[in-house]
């Protein structure tokens, strides 16, 4: 790499802040939207909420071409807005609208953009792993150098399809990025309860995959970490394999936080929420540059729920559409 | 479209159509390929695979790790990116690895990504018989797959159906599971050189009758077929349909038969209980008025897993006799119980397979 730009890796340019900033405001505040609207009964879908994991998700796709493909989680939101996803087709997809990215049939757990190459999420845990192998397997054969990415939490490195695709595209030195988010907790379980080694990185390099861990969130080092293995991936090196430590600040699934649940403290979510990459980010920007992004973005939020809220319901005759692809 | 009673092409063994079919294919369309345990060896899947690994390469042909899981996503992946795998697997039992991709991903994307994806896939899977293929490599566990939307399930029983419904599922859009029986692997039949397709949901009349409808899925058909032979000597004449396609299933083509016949026979080459059978007898009495339904009745796998002892594994499934013996009983209620004689029986069994593999 040359110095200049592993000088800009380390020293982000103010557009480099501001592009990232504002794909960080946009989740964060469509997702505050979504907690805005759910008391109101019109988004009838589990919504699982990744503020606080915002970072991940910017900084990964911000390390990728258009071209490139994505394949994330039923924690969808931030993935899918992050690669470019239509926001009025989200939310119009969780209102179960005709004109949601699913035509209403998927809801918040199955988020897809396929213009976008964001494939669809998928609510069983790990599944969407394989996937994306598949998908790679594909854009080796045609040459083009283009790169997948699978993003997967904690729990679907329990699922044995992880270690399987960690093998196989091992073995056919696949252009996939393996991206464990790791935020400690499978629902309400952590990994301490669940994991016999710690070492995740370990597991990934047991089958000859290079491996890194972050621990900080900080989305800088996220997006130099995946520019370095993406670029390696896509000259031919096979794939690799990224820990990234996040916390989530929502419960599970549905709006509002849980940490009167007992499973775990708010003390571990402060440490998490004075990091927080948003605020960071923000800080970091002009005041006039800030406000003009968030206007931006608020600005662009109401138009997609406005969308939302006026567009038609599926009708009858959409029960039975795309049961079989003609 | 030819038919396989023009007689057309050569005589060519059902194993023998499945590799041309796909051969022809790969030739075709440079978008399909083959993967699957074993798709590479020196046995190729019984032959079913042989000579396509030299002719089309490692990119296209390759061995699987032990990992069906993985291996269903890693097709449903590449199916989704445009690709057309074909996924190999040498017992119909091993799908039970795969089902979370195939139920949870394959059979509903096109649906719970509303249109915006399809999984153009072939699923392949042998069903094993005889010389102890016991408990885990005999199971027809097609109706598994039938219970679900979004996947297409097709079991054809004759080499010349091998060939085009296997063209006909790697041209698909959809994910097809493709149901093969090993006893069937060196039947043969006449099978066109040039490519063809046997479009799905359209049911055969193999033979014409009068006095009974008999409907053989997969080997069944050969069975029926056969005990077709024995009740012509006692004077009846079966009607012998092989639906082909599960799914869709061309369930008016039967209705139509039974309507003439009054009478239905449904033999499965699997359980009963929620089966294929069942499927086919329900959407048939849906259909029919109870006075155009004279008898109904199915038969297929014992309710007991498959035993490897041949004293009882020969009771385990319908055969010529149980099958002949059955269609009297429907066709002539008043007679005694009638079965073909011994040697006769014999002769119409189907030839045994002999092992190890």
């Amino acid at each position: 790499m040359p110095r200049t730009s592993r000088r800009a890796a380390k020293t982000p340019s103010k557009d480099d802040i501001a592009r990232l900033y504002r794909g960080l405001f946009l989740i964060r505040r469509a997702e505050e939207e979504v907690e805005h609207v759910y008391p109101s009964d019109k988004i009838k879908s589990p919504v699982h909420l990744a503020i606080g994991q915002e970072a991940v998700s910017v900084a990964i796709c911000d390390a990728l071409r258009p071209d490139d493909v994505l394949g994330c989680t039923y924690r969808s939101h931030a993935a899918y807005l992050a690669k470019g996803g239509d926001l009025g087709a989200m939310m119009a997809e969780m209102y179960g609208k005709a004109t949601g990215c699913a035509r209403g049939k998927g809801g918040s757990m199955h988020l897809v953009d396929m213009q976008h190459l964001l494939l669809g999420a998928s609510a069983v845990v790990g599944t969407g792993i394989p996937i994306a192998a598949g998908y790679a397997i594909a854009l080796k054969r045609e040459k083009k150098r283009r790169v997948a990415v699978t993003l997967f939490g904690d729990g679907a490195t329990e699922e044995g399809c992880f270690y399987e695709t960690l093998n196989f595209a091992g073995l056919h030195k696949l252009p996939l990025l393996f991206v464990c988010e790791n935020n400690f907790y499978s629902i309400h379980t952590h990994i301490s309860k669940r994991w016999s080694n710690l070492d995740v990185c370990g597991r990934a390099r047991a089958f000859g995959v290079p491996a890194k861990q972050i621990v900080d969130g900080d989305i800088f080092k996220i997006r130099a970490a995946a520019a370095a293995a993406v670029d390696r991936i896509r000259r031919g090196g096979g794939p690799e394999f990224l820990e990234i430590h996040t916390y989530r600040w929502r419960q599970h699934v549905g709006p509002g936080g849980d940490y009167d649940a007992g499973y775990r403290s708010e003390r571990e979510a402060r440490k998490w929420m004075k990091s927080d990459q948003v605020a960071r980010l923000a800080a970091m920007l002009a005041s006039a540059t800030r406000v003009r992004i968030e206007d931006e973005v608020n600005a662009k939020i109401s138009e997609a729920i406005a969308f939302a809220e006026s567009s038609p319901f599926p009708g009858p005759e959409d029960l039975l559409a795309d049961v079989f692809a003609d | 479209m030819s038919s396989p009673t023009d007689r057309k092409g050569r005589l060519l063994t059902y194993v023998g159509a499945l590799q041309e079919a796909v051969s022809q294919e790969m030739d075709r369309d440079p978008s399909v390929f083959v993967m699957g345990l074993d798709v590479v060896d020196h046995k190729g899947i019984q032959g079913s695979t042989q000579g396509l690994p030299e002719r089309f390469g490692p990119d296209r042909v390759f061995h699987t790790p032990l990992s069906e899981d993985a291996m269903a996503g890693v097709a449903i992946g590449a199916a989704m990116a445009g690709m057309r795998p074909i996924y190999v697997h040498i017992r119909m039992d091993f799908l039970m690895l795969c089902m979370n991709q195939l139920i949870n991903i394959a059979a509903k994307a096109r649906y719970m990504y509303g249109g915006q994806v399809s999984v153009p896939m072939v699923v392949r899977s042998m069903i094993g018989k005889s010389w102890g293929q016991g408990a885990q490599h005999s199971q027809g566990l097609h109706a598994m797959f039938m219970h679900v939307p979004g996947l297409k399930v097709v079991a054809p029983a004759t080499a010349y159906d091998a060939k085009g419904c296997l063209i006909a599922a790697i041209r698909d859009n959809n994910p097809v599971i493709f149901v093969e029986h090993r006893l069937l692997y060196f039947t043969d039949a006449y099978v066109p050189e040039e490519s063809y397709t046997v479009p799905f949901g359209h049911a055969r009349v193999c033979t014409p009758g009068d006095d009974i409808t008999i409907v053989g899925i997969s080997n069944m058909l050969v069975e029926a077929l056969r005990a077709r032979e024995l009740l012509t000597e006692v004077g009846i004449h079966a009607e012998v349909i092989d639906p082909i396609s599960l799914v869709p299933l061309d369930s008016e083509t039967i209705v139509r038969s039974v309507a003439r016949t009054k009478r239905l026979l449904v033999v499965d080459n699997a359980w009963t209980t929620c089966g294929a059978s069942a499927e086919i007898m329900a959407r048939v009495i849906e259909t029919l008025e109870p006075r155009e339904l004279r008898a109904i009745r199915r038969l297929g796998f014992a309710p007991s897993t498959c035993p490897t002892t041949p004293s009882l594994e020969r009771l385990f499934y319908p055969n010529p006799a149980s099958i002949a013996s059955a269609a009297h009983a429907m066709v002539r209620p008043e007679a005694d119980r009638w079965e073909p004689s011994a040697e006769t029986a014999a002769l119409a069994y189907q030839m045994n397979f002999r092992g190890p593999f």
